[in-house]
């Protein structure tokens, strides 16, 4: 219990996965505009990373290790991600429509996101079983829901500044990103 | 000017993937915590990028049109598997520095970016110079981004010690950690406005930074300048209507 709260509070917030990671930089500078897409995207990501670990977890341990066959594992990964991302979006269309249609509109776009195949990786490297794994890939993507929802916020407000025409853009989210890492970097004395 | 030449000239400079189309923003940020770092990443990149424009190219012709993402994926990170174990094997150390992003060389857009719009239309020996242009552009920004962040943040370069040698000076920590590769990647982009700007103005734009992949828009770096998910559900809208 103590381990998995470790690696819930450190994959969440102490190394948050787009701060101080830098999985995930693209779809966190690129759909950061409006609140509610930002969170959109945030709770897809949050369902396929579980979703992911869970599965990538199950065939580490249960098909690639007992094999010896460890080595293919990122190509396995990969596979199995947009696999599983399009099998997702095909189940939910099918079965759920009211989720799909919250999500439906970002999952074919998560399938290049590192963040996924980092956590998969990561959980491999780190040799989590498969509980910690889950844990892991929930809380880190909680981790990018917080910080491209408090992005998102920001955004919206920074819309009414007056910014140097120089800096517009891009390079203001990315110095909003870089003030954003520094405060969250004063959480790494939690663990 | 060559084919072959051009096609150096334009990965090193025109179309700089670093400085110019803004590709592969996550290594560029995670690993260029050092001059050295930024190395090591770019050449493995290139090495991959070589090799896989390189095969695509080959196989271009075979290849059917529905399955050519799913092929190009494996086609990369076998490369890239068989890359980071003969990084592990020769230099364990920068294996370690760079850790996960390695593996991750497997979904940087410059990969599949160059596959998709160059070596799937072009001819084996054009693919392969594209993919050195573009990989030698990818290892110079890095180099460069990482010797700006050790010179100010650790007071070397290359390890050595530069700055360090002046009396009274304190190197400035955050710029080799998290939030100084956001805000020197901030200037760098602030900079880079204005040459834009510039040559607008002389009449030769530079190339607007691009890379989406169809279908993929999230995977690139630049979906915040194209629209990214607005456009993909506006596509999505028009399918309603024509269902309807």
């Amino acid at each position: 219990m103590k381990t998995l709260l470790v690696i819930a509070i450190s994959s969440a917030i102490v190394n948050n996965v787009v701060l101080s990671q830098f999985l995930g930089i693209c779809a966190f500078l690129g759909v950061s505009k409006k609140k509610e897409t930002a969170a959109g995207m945030g709770g897809a990501v949050v369902f396929v990373i579980t979703m992911s670990a869970f599965i990538t977890s199950l065939i580490y341990k249960f098909i690639l290790n007992p094999l010896d066959l460890s080595y293919l594992k990122t190509i396995v990964f990969i596979l199995v991600i947009a696999a599983l991302v399009q099998f997702v979006e095909m189940f939910l269309k099918k079965s759920i429509p009211s989720l799909y249609k919250a999500l439906g509109v970002y999952l074919p776009l998560i399938t290049t996101n590192c963040a996924v195949l980092g956590v998969a990786i990561n959980s491999v490297t780190n040799e989590y079983n498969v509980l910690e794994s889950v844990v892991y890939g929930f809380t880190t993507g909680i981790g990018f829901l917080i910080a491209i929802v408090l992005m998102a916020g920001i955004r919206e407000k920074i819309e009414y500044n007056d910014i140097p025409k120089t800096f517009q853009g891009t390079a203001t989210v990315l110095l909003t990103a870089c003030l954003m890492s520094i405060a969250f970097m004063g959480f790494s004395g939690m663990i | 000017m060559g084919k072959n030449t051009e096609r150096l000239y334009n990965g090193i400079i025109k179309e700089n993937p670093v400085f110019v189309l803004m590709l592969g923003m996550c290594p560029t940020l995670a690993v260029t915590s050092s001059a050295i770092n930024g190395i090591g990443m770019g050449l493995s990149t290139t090495v991959v990028l070589i090799l896989s424009n390189l095969i695509i190219s080959s196989f271009r012709k075979v290849i059917p049109n529905g399955v050519r993402m799913p092929a190009y994926i494996v086609i990369v990170a076998s490369l890239v598997t068989v890359v980071e174990f003969i990084m592990k094997a020769y230099l364990p150390s920068l294996s370690a520095a760079l850790g996960v992003y390695i593996p991750l060389i497997v979904v940087n857009c410059i990969i599949l970016g160059r596959a998709e719009s160059y070596a799937s239309k072009n001819p084996v020996i054009p693919s392969v110079f594209d993919g050195i242009g573009m990989g030698f552009g990818f290892t110079v920004g890095l180099f460069l981004i990482g010797l700006v962040r050790e010179t100010i943040g650790a007071g070397t370069m290359l390890g050595f010690p530069v700055l360090k040698q002046i009396k009274g000076f304190t190197p400035m920590t955050i710029f080799i950690m998290a939030p100084g590769a956001f805000l020197v990647l901030a200037f760098l982009v602030a900079g880079m406005n204005i040459v834009r700007k510039k040559m607008e103005e002389k009449g030769t734009p530079l190339a607007p930074p691009s890379g989406c992949l169809s279908g993929a828009c999230l995977g690139c770096s630049n979906a915040g300048l194209c629209g990214g998910v607005e456009e993909h559900s506006k596509s999505q809208d028009k399918e309603k209507q024509n269902s309807k």
